[in-house]
């Protein structure tokens, strides 16, 4: 009785173990990646918020309309606004979540920053003035990237496709990321 | 039939066995000494981490408190699931309104419980009003938080821990355990640096979560014009 019971014990700390080390505490939901790979080797990705549905917070001074309802936006706070968005993909799946902060600082055009988070992937961070161009487009730099996107550089094109109607606030914001392995990377593959 | 149930009582005990030597791993501490403490020209931002006190506080409505402010959308869909977004006022050093922040929390497949380390991704995106804003990736270890502060509040009967805990969650992606940042706009703009977060608690409700819990950012930036500076001319 006591050796089944020893044998017991060992089978119990054998199998605990294998649980906490095969079994992943986390095992994050992958979506298809919808990468179009580009003439330089780069990779362009559209990301797309369908409006007002995918706004999961949007918050400043100045505000009218803040997202949801009951938001207290505190009030020493500067009049730059801020926006939480889900992000899908081009087969308008969910992928991520971003944040737009739009903002002044003294000196310089005002500033629209996006920091845009993929669990599965990575993050990027992109910052780009505030002035849209001719079509109405803004275009930034990619900052800084993690995990997939890091070592990587690139731009993100924002674009605004009113729905048709007369509100101006629903329609979808389209994201254009450019993606290129940095140079130095790209040489140390050719010499690998 | 004896000899089966001596097996099964024998496998719990080994499970709770392993269980214990997990918990209670003597290799296993809470770094509470931040690799940034010698640094000069340090900005240092403070926030709250209770829901209630913050701006926002959303996951995907599965945990026992309730999204914050009420009515906001969950992070239900299968790719965000696992993630946890908070919003809150920043404040500087004597405690006055300094910005936002923005912070996306993500559990890192590359957790591993058997050496202690339960890690999160995350992001905070920082508007520092007036100023500009800041990019930071970091990689937490919440283990000694879950293991000094939530589970005893689970295992007490009122469901409630008090005392006092501090302890830096922020353990990479820097070599000395610190998080990277880059300067996006404005005043800091073109800087790089290193940032480490840590948390420091008394209060904590296995039932309603967080109850007095506050967060403190350790922000240190090169200057960017620095390298040009150091150019003879």
């Amino acid at each position: 009785m006591f050796k089944t019971f020893s044998t017991g014990i060992i089978l119990g700390l054998i199998a605990a173990g294998a649980a906490v080390h095969f079994v992943p505490l986390y095992d994050l939901h992958r979506e298809t990646s919808i990468v179009t790979v580009r003439p330089n080797g780069g990779n362009a990705e559209l990301f797309q918020i369908h409006l007002p549905a995918d706004r999961i917070l949007a918050g400043g001074r100045n505000l009218p309309d803040p997202v949801p309802d009951r938001l207290a936006w505190p009030e020493p706070l500067d009049s730059s606004a801020m926006e939480l968005f889900k992000i899908r993909n081009a087969n308008d799946r969910v992928v991520g979540i971003a944040s737009r902060i739009q903002g002044a600082v003294p000196q310089t055009p005002e500033v629209v920053e996006w920091m845009l988070h993929l669990p599965a992937r990575g993050s990027m961070y992109i910052a780009m003035a505030n002035d849209s161009g001719v079509e109405g487009n803004r275009t930034g730099s990619l900052q800084k990237g993690t995990r997939e996107f890091a070592g990587k550089h690139g731009t993100m094109r924002e674009t605004f496709v009113p729905s048709g109607s007369d509100d101006s606030s629903t329609g979808r914001i389209e994201l254009l990321a450019f993606v290129v392995a940095n140079a130095v990377d790209e040489a140390e593959e050719v010499v690998q | 039939m004896k000899y089966f149930v001596g097996l099964l009582l024998g496998m719990i005990v080994g499970v709770a066995i392993f269980g214990a030597a997990i918990y209670w791993n003597p290799f296993v501490g809470r770094s509470s000494v931040s690799p940034l403490a010698l640094s000069t020209d340090m900005v240092e931002l403070t926030f709250s981490e209770v829901p209630e006190k913050s701006i926002a506080w959303i996951d995907n409505g599965d945990s026992a408190w309730p999204p914050h402010p009420q009515k906001v959308q969950e992070l239900w869909e299968p790719a965000i699931a696992d993630t946890v977004i908070l919003v809150t006022r920043l404040n500087d050093s004597r405690g006055q309104p300094a910005g936002f922040g923005i912070k996306f929390s993500t559990g890192a497949e590359s957790a591993r419980l058997m050496n202690g380390e339960v890690l999160v991704n995350s992001v905070w995106h920082v508007w520092l009003s007036g100023q500009g804003g800041l990019f930071i990736e970091q990689t937490e270890n919440e283990w000694p938080w879950l293991r000094d502060v939530v589970i005893p509040a689970r295992w007490s009967t009122s469901n409630h821990w008090r005392g006092t805990w501090f302890g830096i969650l922020t353990v990479g992606p820097g070599a000395l355990g610190s998080g990277r940042v880059t300067a996006g706009s404005g005043r800091f703009s073109g800087a790089e640096g290193e940032a480490v977060e840590a948390r420091r608690a008394s209060a904590y409700s296995a039932t309603s979560g967080p109850a007095a819990v506050d967060g403190s950012l350790t922000v240190v930036l090169s200057d960017p014009n620095a390298a040009d500076e150091d150019v003879p001319q």
